[in-house]
């Protein structure tokens, strides 16, 4: 038996194949051959691998969007054998004597280059498609998978650890579960997981060797463990929790429909947090009743440019649309800190956490906020949008961003754009400046929504990223619980709603202590909308207490 | 030889989707050797990229060539195809 001890950050047990994430390092250079017939050897399987693999894709495509778009992979794969390309390839290996690798790049940038430089613009972008095919091949050649998960069976995802835009391409189908060298419980892989529903172990370190690659392993996310060849008492024991999990999992099923409310009649609107349009299936299937943190990141992170307002707007309504009606709050970009984006070439930090991130980003380029607010007020036509704004801390920050919002209000009418002019405003709380002002920030909101993970971070001076703090990483802290009282206090007091969206509000022995304090509502991951709400209607809120804030 | 020319009628020309399924279709004769000729320029029709490299836009005259097998046979399911598709 091997035993890997990491960090549980996301609860369940599962079963299946290690498979290790490979990344993109592609650096072609020239070699000279020796051996130019097993070049063309390993050419001949690649080309082969290729077309066999775009020939998957058509078929999933086909099932998937019909026969048009399946067309043009089948259109791919024929590019693979195209004469003309081919016969390049070949004239490159025998002139040069040089590696596969190397005739293929420069064979696809040739014919690359001579799409690009056709008068009609249809053909120039079809360059695009010879350069797509050319790294397939070249892909093949090296043995890379890019950015996915070669395997015909969903498999437990291994990774030192992994970006926020690597997740973003995943294959979610594919993956059973995670296992990181690296990470943290707050790291975007364990948001990630926690989302779907799946078991997540980080801070496995060097004992999660690349050796382990294929095997087949348990992990459970509740004790942080890996597991290769059980002994008979472990696997009985993985096999209990499992069957458990089923069940529980079945149990749950029937709160689907239920409403969310206590045995003393206390309403809470259990709503989700989500990263992406894609996550919306998952609110639906767990009935969620809402959005209460939709990161409007995912637009950022995935892309190589600055988003423009049409691709933002698309997005929002279609959320919005999806959700028929009930509430979606969607916040405004937040990155800084650990979420990073090239192009908005952001200075390198001693402390990005204490940086330029966020709402900071926002009111220091006034371009790039007044984009997102118009895609946001355009999508408040299409459903129930709110609006959100992350990492306040003074009252002119508020008092900015709502100007923004006249202007864009403005704009919009002027140009006879629809909009609902009545679009909700909130922000987060999630700095102790907030709380400690939060009475006067509620005057000029409509709600707050509380970030349990920063508060905790800025409150307990703790790096939400750093792994070895242990027991000094206390959400569960009277501090930490005194802010979110003094906040919901203050919300109450100027008679705007206040909410939890940090991992904090799934937390169900804390849900007695938010019910005390009268929190109206709870954001969380998809999968643990039907758990808190079997929690709370079997909660009798008059009887909570706040003992939990006392030392 | 066989010969015949058709005017294009698709608002695409031959885009990448089309071309793609011809050049298909052109290699299921394996023993014909089929020719595609805009103005002067004329290609393989087997050869995709050159094909596309043709840049064949709506109310260009192309003629299609079939030499060699089933010269009647070839033609004709070109032309058919042709006329459903461009």
């Amino acid at each position: 038996m091997i035993l890997i001890q990491g960090k549980g950050v996301s609860r369940g047990v599962v079963k299946g194949p290690l498979y290790f994430y490979q990344r993109t390092d592609r650096q072609i250079v020239q070699r000279v051959c020796e051996d130019l017939e097993a070049e063309k050897a390993r050419l001949a399987d690649a080309q082969q691998r290729s077309i066999e693999q775009l020939g998957v894709l058509a078929e999933k495509c086909r099932e998937e969007a019909g026969d048009e778009a399946a067309v043009l992979f089948e259109t791919h794969a024929m590019f693979v054998e195209d004469d003309d390309y081919v016969e390049c390839i070949m004239d490159m290996l025998d002139s040069e004597q040089c590696n596969a690798e190397y005739a293929v790049q420069q064979a696809g940038e040739q014919f690359a280059a001579m799409f690009a430089a056709m008068d009609d613009a249809y053909m120039r972008a079809r360059s695009a498609d010879i350069r797509d095919v050319t790294t397939r091949i070249i892909n093949n050649l090296l043995g890379i998978v890019e950015g996915g998960i070669d395997s015909d069976v969903p498999v437990i995802l291994a990774a030192d650890d992994l970006a926020p835009s690597e997740t973003l391409q995943l294959d979610k189908s594919k993956i059973l579960g995670f296992a990181l060298q690296g990470g943290s419980g707050n790291g975007h892989t364990a948001i990630l997981a926690r989302t779907m529903g799946i078991p997540a172990i980080c801070g496995m370190g060097d004992a999660l060797k690349p050796e382990l690659e294929g095997r087949t392993a348990y992990i459970d996310g509740e004790t942080g463990r890996v597991i290769l060849d059980p002994d008979n008492l472990t696997l009985q024991t993985l096999r209990e929790k499992f069957e458990k999990q089923e069940q529980l999992k079945a149990l749950m099923q029937t709160m689907r429909g239920q409403e969310d409310v206590t045995l003393d009649g206390r309403h809470i609107n259990v709503y989700c947090n989500i990263g992406s349009p894609e996550d919306v299936a998952a609110v639906q299937a767990n009935d969620g009743q809402g959005i209460g943190l939709f990161r409007s990141e995912f637009l950022y992170l995935a892309s190589s440019d600055y988003p423009t307002e049409d691709e933002q707007f698309e997005a929002y309504k279609t959320v919005a649309a999806a959700m028929n009606g009930k509430r979606v709050i969607i916040r405004t970009l937040d990155i800084g800190a650990d979420k990073n984006v090239g192009y908005f070439d952001l200075k390198k930090e001693e402390n990005p956490a204490l940086g330029v991130r966020a709402i900071r980003i926002c009111l220091n380029r006034p371009e790039v906020f007044r984009t997102q607010l118009r895609a946001l007020y355009r999508a408040s036509a299409f459903g129930k949008v709110a609006i959100m704004f992350p990492m306040i801390t003074s009252v002119w920050e508020v008092k900015e961003c709502r100007r923004a919002c006249e202007a864009v209000m403005k704009e919009l009418k002027a140009e006879g754009i629809p909009f609902n002019p009545e679009t909700e405003i909130g922000i987060m709380v999630e700095t102790p400046a907030s709380v400690f002002v939060a009475e006067d920030l509620a005057k000029l909101v409509d709600f707050f929504s509380v970030g349990t993970n920063d508060l905790t971070q800025y409150t307990l001076a703790c790096d939400r990223q750093c792994n070895d703090l242990g027991k000094f990483f206390d959400p569960h802290h009277p501090a930490v619980l005194r802010a979110l009282k003094m906040t919901a206090d203050a919300a109450h007091k100027a008679g705007i709603w206040v909410g939890i969206c940090g991992e904090l509000g799934a937390d169900l022995s804390l849900l007695p202590t938010f019910l005390a304090m009268g929190i109206d509502e709870l954001s969380v991951s998809p999968a643990s909308v039907l758990p808190l709400r079997a929690e709370i209607r079997k909660s009798i809120a008059q009887l909570c207490t706040l003992e939990a804030l006392e030392c | 030889m066989k010969q015949f020319t058709y005017e294009i009628q698709d608002p695409l020309g031959i885009h990448a989707r089309p071309a793609g399924m011809f050049a298909k279709l052109a290699k299921s004769f394996a023993d014909s050797t089929i020719t595609l000729t805009k103005n002067d320029q004329t290609v393989k029709a087997t050869q995709l990229m050159k094909l596309m490299s043709l840049a064949v836009k709506q109310g260009d005259v192309i003629t299609i060539g079939v030499e060699g097998g089933d010269e009647a046979g070839a033609a004709d399911a070109l032309e058919k195809f042709l006329k459903e598709n461009l």
